[in-house]
């Protein structure tokens, strides 16, 4: 299913070395790489290393076996949302001299394009300081690369493809979100690219507890603030988040859903809002004129929302009414830009609190783990969403978020090539 | 503030020279002031000749002596907050008969008048918790307007379907969309708690939409927001999807991100579409985060309330639609029909606790009320604009506390009207027309019933001219009072003429009637007596049937032949009669309960002899009738009297009487027609006490515009002469057609037909 009936073509696109007729290793890891019928007698023996701390003798055995079922380089993992395309690329960072020499050029460009830089094009965006670096993934090591774009620059991104003669890579392009099936017949006749649609929350679910596994060194994945109830003692704390289920979560991207998880593949979607991050992006658009989430939360975080909001006694929630005072007209017109991207974020933030307190308390859930592009960047956001639900819960519920926020659909997309479930 | 304003103030400030308890809600845009006060107004009361002294003097059966009453009123009064000066004012000038030192306040504008109040009335402003005062309101405006809540269906045939109040109106949820959102679980009269609210709701949709559209009015937000085309605005899930993201069920037109769209500093997009979207947005907000409570405090009935929805069509359209698809029709969103008085209500109960008014029931007086306004936008933007208009509630506090009938099967799900004009519009429009065409006859009446008073014509008039425009009106708005049914209307009727001071045209009419009546009674009885125990059975059926043909009935009468004239043979359009002969051969009732219809031949010559046949089986009777006059139904007074003359005529009456087997109790009703959920609590009492198991009802208003499907948990008769060819042929029949439908409540087997028959 996964390949689309594309026939392989391994002598072009694997990268690996000359077929080697090794005995496969009985310890393979089973079910952490697809393990297709179908390719087995086509796929050559690799030179992959599972684990970087294996020794080449050991590790020899298994990355035969590894590698018949591995897919092709590259991989890929891909999210289109309504607002942002999320790509997570995986780099091989053990390619050997022989692969380095039969790697295809097509290959070889789009690897040193997006490794070698930061920013493509005017919109195209890698977050660096999300990589994940000597990850194991398949039996090969390598570092994952996070990079997003707006969705309205997807026809460049596909031209791109087509200019890149990407199509001759044969690859299969793993896709969720919405943007997966608006999109389809775009990637198959501008760039002759079949993608292989996946459902969105399961992706999600799925690159939410991969990467909060895999993410051992540096800052924890998962963390939480302390002391949200006071802004002068509220710091960032890691969390270890073991034992997860049964955890609410929430998908803040242009709009939210709100799922409950019991497990890896038993979730529901309790609800969801269409007011998230497309609203206070475009609300701020058309109230600051600014075009940009950074410039929105930029003049938002210079902003005061108390000169927008009516009657503000807290904040954070107490009796307030959001936009109340713009009824007036005296205060409309000495009010700034900033103060209206505040209020707006403010107000954003305290109604998915509010509709996230309200599922957690209807399921009985404790747990609440928000992630989504909204939170980019956006720590007055976070604090707000920590203080709510530790405010109204008096305690009980815990908001916790993830350092790769937006990416986890595009990770589970990529995990669904390697190793399908 | 503009001082120019000429009020019509007699019609506004009506009984202020009597008024006393000042209570006033001042709103963001609207004030809402309310008074206590007491309505002096003329009676017709009966009263037995001294014999003694007057018999000789009079050969009237008994004595008719119009009286003057105070009974006590309610008045509510919103309009603009420009015009509180002119008002404040204008009840200063008119105020002379009040001892109040005082004047409760709520809302938010409530301390910025404050000094202006104390100032023009002299009254010290005593201000309240706004959000005790709302639900005080609610619960008022619950337990006494029988049609006060309702479901808004844009699309229906009729946008307003209104529900029948559930007898125990706890617990539900109120959730008040001022500027902010409040949202309220209520679980008795004293016990309620704010259990959540939102930032986000009308000072959202009012400022938001400000500085979006530039346009600074609420009304003309709503306007805007109308016309608009949100699709514009919105990121929908088919914009990301392509189409429906089918695995979670969510539709392509589904809306994923609010404003999403718009998040681009290259486009220009319409103030239309900003502002619907900016309503959609809110709107399905705030009915998730209600859905959201609902569920978690396990309530089906939420109330949505505040200046947001405040009959504004768009915004309830908008609600009802978002609480639909949040609890795929789990919950409905409730509407009120005297929404924007809660807070006023609720100000004035609270000052009023000494007088205890929730011990009274209260009952919507149509002559002195606005109505619901029409409220489509497309229909009359005229009318909405609000400038100048004044809103006008007036309750009268009925005498006597009005309770369900114990004996209805379901009271949740009792609806006493057998048609609703509401929904039915070629019903309606026969109906209005025949009550317009009947108001000729009204007005001569009217006048008839007064020939002492010069002025009564004047007063006619005026009345023809109210009841006219009260037609008028519900032509345009069938559910300005709630459903339009013909005893609304026949009751917007009675009150219109209580208005005008012609307490009962009718009271001349009934006593010459009930004069004559009387003197056949011995005749007719001697008549039944012949009869066989068979023939005198069905002899009495048709004598409660006969009778309501009173018309033809009098032209027979004279020739002594009871029954001579019935013109519909068997078998009737409904015909229970041989269920019915089969049961009364069974052992008799323990009591029964009989409501009435009209004065002359049929309560003397048709009721009587039945009650008599009752009595005599050993059946207890208890009758009910009306406590104040209607067309030419038999009131509780009068009946006292006409059993009084036929007791001393009968020994079966006397005996009955004398031995509180045969009660006379009031219904509590004023109307020609009979709602069983409001009655009598003494009636109730004796119903319960009496054990009944019978009850009888009579007459078309009472048993077909009413009641005709009203399930009761014992048996009943119901008995009528369909005496109008529009509702014969809606029921499948003729002129005349008779029903005589006898109803033995599921579950209970009717008694075994092979018992005793009673020699």
């Amino acid at each position: 299913m996964a390949f689309n009936g594309h026939q392989r073509d391994d002598d072009i696109i694997d990268e690996d070395e000359t077929p080697t007729k090794q005995p496969r290793s009985s310890k393979e890891m089973p079910g952490l790489c697809r393990n297709e019928p179908n390719n087995e007698a086509a796929a050559p023996a690799g030179r992959a290393t599972t684990d970087r701390r294996t020794s080449n003798s050991t590790a020899r055995h298994r990355k035969d076996s590894l590698k018949k079922s591995r897919p092709p380089f590259p991989w890929f993992g891909m999210d289109i949302g309504g607002t942002l395309v999320k790509l997570v690329y995986f780099e091989p960072k053990d390619i050997t001299a022989e692969e380095e020499q039969e790697e295809v050029e097509n290959l070889k460009s789009i690897r040193r394009y997006l490794t070698s830089n930061t920013a493509y094009g005017k919109t195209g965006i890698r977050d660096v300081h999300l990589e994940l670096q000597d990850l194991t993934l398949c039996g090969r090591t390598g570092n994952l690369h996070f990079i997003r774009f707006p969705t309205h620059d997807l026809p460049a991104f596909l031209q791109m493809g087509r200019n890149k003669h990407f199509s001759s890579l044969h690859t299969t392009l793993c896709a969720t979100g919405g943007g997966a099936y608006k999109f389809e017949s775009d990637f198959r006749t501008m760039a002759d690219l079949e993608l292989h649609k996946l459902d969105e929350l399961d992706c999600l679910i799925r690159g939410v507890l991969y990467i909060d596994s895999v993410v051992s060194s540096g800052p924890s994945e998962c963390y939480y603030f302390e002391n949200p109830t006071d802004p002068d003692r509220c710091v960032q704390r890691p969390y270890t988040l073991e034992n997860p289920y049964p955890l609410l979560l929430v998908n803040i991207g242009s709009g939210v859903s709100i799922l409950a998880v019991y497990s890896e593949n038993n979730y529901k979607r309790v609800t969801g809002t269409s007011l998230g991050g497309g609203t206070f992006l475009g609300l701020c658009c058309l109230l600051t004129g600014c075009s940009t989430f950074e410039e929105a939360l930029e003049m938002a975080s210079q902003g005061e929302s108390t000169r927008v909001d009516k009657l503000v006694r807290d904040i954070y929630g107490g009796d307030y009414e959001s936009f109340g005072n713009m009824m007036s007209k005296e205060k409309r017109e000495s009010v700034s830009k900033e103060d209206l991207a505040r209020a707006t974020l403010v107000t954003i933030t305290n109604n998915i609190g509010s509709i996230t307190r309200m599922c957690a308390l209807n399921e009985n859930i404790e747990r609440v783990v928000f992630v989504g592009n909204f939170l980019r960047v956006n720590t007055l956001s976070m604090k707000l969403l920590a203080y709510a639900m530790d405010y109204w819960s008096k305690g009980q519920l815990k908001a916790l978020f993830l350092q790769h926020e937006g990416y986890f659909g595009a990770v589970g997309a990529l995990l669904e090539l390697l190793h399908p479930s | 503030m503009d001082k120019s304003i000429t009020l019509p103030p007699d019609e506004i400030f009506r009984n202020l020279e009597n008024a006393k308890r000042f209570a006033i809600d001042i709103g963001g845009s609207l004030t809402k002031l309310a008074y206590y006060s007491t309505v002096q107004h003329k009676v017709a009361k009966v009263r037995s000749f001294d014999h003694t002294a007057k018999e000789a003097a009079s050969d009237k059966l008994y004595e008719i002596s119009v009286q003057e009453e105070v009974t006590a009123r309610l008045h509510f009064i919103k309009f603009e907050n420009a015009y509180i000066e002119t008002c404040l004012d204008f009840i200063k000038d008119h105020l002379v008969n009040t001892e109040t030192k005082v004047i409760k306040a709520t809302g938010g504008g409530a301390h910025k008048f404050k000094e202006l109040i104390e100032k023009k009335l002299g009254l010290k402003v005593d201000k309240e918790d706004e959000m005790t005062c709302l639900i005080k309101g609610c619960n008022f405006v619950l337990r006494n307007i029988p049609h006060e809540a309702f479901v808004y269906a844009k699309h229906a045939d009729s946008e307003f379907r209104f529900q029948t109040t559930h007898p125990d109106i706890f617990p539900y949820l109120l959730v008040n969309i001022g500027s902010g959102v409040s949202i309220v679980k209520v679980e008795s009269e004293d016990k309620f708690e704010r259990i959540g609210g939102s930032s986000i709701g009308g000072g959202t949709f009012w400022g938001l939409g400000a500085l979006l559209t530039k346009t600074k009015r609420f009304d003309e937000l709503l306007q805007l927001a109308s016309k608009g085309q949100h699709t514009s605005v919105d990121m929908l899930v088919k914009d990301i999807y392509g189409g429906s993201y089918g695995s979670l069920g969510l539709t392509g037109d589904l809306i994923a991100s609010s404003f999403g769209k718009s998040a681009t500093a290259e486009k220009e997009f319409s103030k239309e579409d900003m502002a619907k979207s900016l309503l959609h947005m809110i709107s399905n907000d705030i009915g998730q985060l209600a859905c959201l409570y609902a569920k978690l405090h396990n309530l089906s009935r939420v109330y949505f309330g505040g200046f947001f929805i405040r009959g504004h069509p768009v915004t309830m359209h908008t609600i009802t639609y978002s609480i639909n698809f949040f609890t795929k029709g789990e919950v409905q969103a409730l509407f009120l029909r005297h929404e924007g008085y809660l807070g006023a209500i609720g100000a004035f109960l609270k000052g009023a606790e000494e007088d205890n008014p929730n011990q009274y029931s209260w009952g919507e007086n149509y002559a002195g009320s606005s109505g619901l306004m029409s409220v489509s936008p497309d229909m009359n933007p005229m009318q909405r604009a609000r400038s100048g208009t004044f809103d006008m509630l007036e309750m009268d506090r009925l005498e006597r506390q009005l309770v369900n009938l114990p004996l209805l099967q379901d009271p949740s799900s009792y609806i006493p009207d057998t048609v609703d004009l509401t929904e039915d519009a070629l019903a309606r429009e026969y109906w209005l027309y025949c009550f317009e065409e009947a108001l000729d006859g009204v007005v001569k009446r009217a006048v008839a019933s007064q020939p002492d008073m010069p002025e009564a014509a004047e007063r006619a008039e005026k009345f023809r001219q109210k009841y006219r425009h009260k037609l008028q009106t519900l032509r345009h708005q069938p559910f300005a009072y709630g459903s339009l049914t013909v005893r609304s209307l026949l009751d917007t009727r009675e009150h219109c003429l209580n208005e005008f001071n012609f307490p009962d045209p009718y009271s001349k009419i009934k006593q010459r009637e009930n004069d004559v009546a009387l003197r056949y009674y011995q005749k007719a009885v001697k008549s039944l007596e012949k009869l066989s125990w068979e023939e005198r059975q069905f002899a009495l059926v048709r004598g409660v049937l006969a009778v309501e043909l009173k018309h033809f009935y009098l032209v027979s009468i004279h020739n002594c032949l009871f029954c001579l004239f019935f013109p519909s043979e068997r078998p009737w359009l409904v015909d229970c009669y041989d269920q019915w002969f089969e049961r009364i051969k069974g052992p008799p009732h323990k009591c029964a309960l009989f409501f009435v219809d009209n004065s002359g031949v049929d309560i003397i010559l048709g009721v009587m002899p039945f009650v008599r046949e009752l009595l005599s089986r050993g059946t207890e009777v208890v009758l009910a009738s009306n406590s104040g006059p209607a067309l030419n139904d038999v009131t509780n007074g009068e009946l006292q009297i006409l059993t009084e003359k036929i007791a001393a005529m009968d020994s079966v009456i006397q005996a009955g009487l004398k031995e509180d087997r045969l009660t006379l109790v009031q219904s509590g009703s004023s109307s020609p027609c009979l709602d069983l959920s409001r009655l009598d609590k003494v009636l109730a009492t004796v119903v319960r006490e009496r054990k009944t198991d019978l009850v009888i009802i009579e007459g078309m208003g009472r048993a077909i515009h009413t009641n005709y499907y009203a399930m009761l948990s014992c048996e009943s008769l119901k008995m009528a002469v369909i005496k109008n060819s529009w509702l014969a042929d809606r029921l499948g029949g003729k002129l005349f057609s008779v029903v005589f439908k006898y109803e033995v409540p599921a579950g209970r087997p009717s008694l075994d037909s092979t018992a005793l028959t009673p020699s």
